[in-house]
């Protein structure tokens, strides 16, 4: 059996890409999320792989461009400021179908903002941060083992749909120590190789092109509509979400990662006072699991969103609430963390108690 | 009488026709590189970085592995794809534009860390694909779209030397510029960039070659005139030479 160890966010991450079968990693230094590649310095040695710190992260992502254009494992993490630098590469990553996993490690905003967790970059997430019609796959942990598990799926889904998957962590994640269970290590030999589109020299083949660009709009719609179909099938087949102690509540908690995780021990507090107060978890926040959602929320009598931002993913709950429930929200910003008591005594003030 | 071929196109480059105005020597350039590339025998394990500019197609026209980086980007593009499969042979082709204005970060770092890719630099002094706009070559004095009273120092700053800055990083193995509008220039031209290939081969580290070339349709110049212009205005502030050679004598 595969024995526990007691990490740090940052390094449990990094290590789950290494075992993932990632042997490339690019990153220019931003808090909080240093100890990730600090981590890989060291590990991609050990393991033949390349580390290399950026001029910028601009160059970061281009970089991961190239990398991925030859169908080997490639991740890169940042934190906000520089998540936005690295939009118009992740939107040319989207455009040439290229599969790589980006962390972001969002810290409070905007512009230079803080260091301390946040939820900000929801939107930028989960919109489309970069320019033109894309989606990326965004994965957002509540835990240090859900983290460790998500990595690995992260570059399974980037291989299967060939899209660019985000980890969207914030500095909770990356800073608090938890006891996990890491996956086996998979032989980077026994992974896709992409022998059907990747650049690795045409020796007796035909040249193989990977771009974003065509000049004539006929060929570039029928690249985009290609992009649609993706995007909808991984919008049947990916959602992920998590039910806690449902059944029964008259009370639905929204929340994403951190605030998932504390809403958790919120629920237990309402119960114990008789509120029967249950969570609903999204995991994948794009694909957002309206429908479930939606099910989950008929007949209750509230339905309490909690945040790390101004109300960003609340857009994609009343999106999928409708008229069914009313909906509440909470937030704090700037990179306050609000304790179950602070959430708890809103849910009580909610409900008129 | 038997018939022989004596000249025939590189198979470095596709059948796709060049999109390149009459006169522009950037086709020229990539006939240059098509033809090192064949007598190298590298063709099969190159892989083709291309720029935002006129030579955009870039990727169509070498018969290579090719990407298209975005604008100013193909030298970190590059490094990652070195980085993922250094038995690859992976070049940038980029203008003045793309290299020496949104792109002078990714240039100077990948020179400085001596990433074993080569570089075909484009100096035409002027942005040809969105219309004739100042580069950061343009020379003083030039009008362009602009620039319409001509390039002025003190708002528009100097020309800038690229391969002057380049040559100061520690991690170049080749570097040279050279001109293509005689055919002897052309002859030296093509040793300059099998040189800057085998840098890269050799492991010995970055490799780059500035082509000084014309953009007859922004210059506002006939195809012989810009040939002409380019001896006159372009050398002097941009002298031809070898700044750094450490591949040696070629065998
Ligand atoms: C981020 C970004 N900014 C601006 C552009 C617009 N753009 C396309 S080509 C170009 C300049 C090209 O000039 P140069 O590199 O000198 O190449 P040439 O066309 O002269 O060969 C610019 C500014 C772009 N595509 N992307
Ligand atoms: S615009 Fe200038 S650089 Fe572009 S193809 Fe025409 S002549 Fe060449």
């Amino acid at each position: 059996m595969a024995e526990r160890v007691l990490v740090k966010g940052t390094e449990a991450i990094g290590e789950a890409a290494v075992r993932a079968g990632c042997r490339l990693f690019f990153g220019y230094p931003i808090t909080p999320q240093n100890e990730l590649p600090e981590y890989m310095s060291k590990r991609m040695p050990e393991v033949n792989g390349s580390f290399l710190q950026t001029e910028s992260e601009v160059a970061t992502i281009n970089m991961v461009y190239g990398a991925a254009c030859t169908g080997r494992r490639v991740m890169t993490s940042t934190s906000s400021p520089g998540f936005s630098l690295m939009q118009e590469g992740v939107s040319y990553m989207a455009g040439a179908q290229l599969p790589a996993v980006l962390v972001n490690v969002v810290r409070g905003g905007p512009g230079l903002g803080d260091i301390q967790p946040a939820q900000s970059d929801y939107w930028q997430a989960t919109k489309g941060g970069g320019h033109g019609d894309y989606k990326l796959i965004v994965l957002a942990p509540s835990t240090l083992q859900e983290a460790v598990d998500l990595v690995s799926l992260a570059f399974d889904l980037a291989d299967k749909y060939r899209n660019p998957v985000l980890i969207l962590a914030d500095g909770v994640i990356g800073q608090i120590m938890e006891p996990v269970t890491f996956p086996e290590f998979k032989d980077p030999n026994t992974l896709p190789k992409h022998d059907d589109w990747a650049l690795q020299g045409a020796i007796g083949r035909e040249k193989h092109v990977v771009t974003s660009f065509d000049i004539d709009p006929v060929v570039l719609e029928k690249m985009n509509l290609e992009l649609v179909e993706k995007f909808k099938k991984i919008e049947s087949t990916e959602k992920r979400w998590e039910e806690y102690k449902l059944d029964d509540a008259d009370v639905v908690i929204t929340a994403f990662g951190t605030i998932g995780r504390i809403s958790k021990s919120v629920v237990t507090r309402a119960r114990q006072e008789g509120i029967k107060v249950g969570l609903f978890r999204p995991i994948t926040l794009w694909p957002f699991p309206y429908k479930r959602l939606e099910e989950i929320v008929k007949g209750k009598k509230l339905v309490l969103d909690v945040e790390l931002n101004m109300g960003q993913m609340l857009e994609d709950v009343k999106l999928a609430v409708k008229d069914n429930a009313p909906v509440a929200f909470y937030k704090r910003m700037g990179g306050m963390v609000p304790t179950p008591e602070e959430i708890l005594d809103v849910l009580k003030m909610e409900l008129g108690r | 009488m038997a018939m022989q071929i004596i000249q025939k196109k590189p198979e470095s480059l596709t059948e796709k026709e060049f999109t390149y105005c009459p006169g522009c020597t950037h086709g020229i350039a990539h006939r240059l590189v098509a033809e090192v590339l064949d007598e190298l025998g590298v063709r099969e394990k190159t892989i083709t970085v291309g720029p935002v500019g006129c030579s955009v197609f870039a990727y169509q026209f070498f018969n290579t592995d090719a990407t298209v980086a975005a604008h100013g980007r193909a030298p970190a593009v590059a490094t990652g794809i070195k980085r993922a499969r250094p038995d690859l042979c992976v070049f940038t082709y980029q203008g003045d534009g793309d290299l020496a204005a949104i792109g002078t970060a990714e240039i100077i770092h990948a020179a400085n860390r001596g990433e074993k890719i080569t570089t075909i630099f484009i100096n035409n002094a002027i942005y040809g694909m969105t219309g004739g706009q100042m580069a950061p070559t343009t020379l003083l004095g030039m009008k362009t779209t602009t620039t319409p009273y001509g390039r002025n120092a003190n708002n528009d700053g100097y020309p800038i030397h690229v391969s002057e800055m380049v040559k100061e990083t520690k991690g170049v193995a080749f570097l040279a510029r050279v001109k293509i509008n005689t055919p002897q220039d052309v002859q030296k031209a093509r040793k300059a960039i099998k040189k800057a290939f085998l840098a890269q081969l050799k492991g010995l580290g970055f490799g780059m070659v500035e082509v000084l070339s014309t953009c007859p349709t922004n210059w506002g110049l006939d195809p012989a005139s810009a040939l002409k212009w380019l001896d006159e205005h372009m050398v002097p502030e941009y002298p031809l030479g070898v700044f750094v050679d450490k591949v040696g004598e070629e065998q």
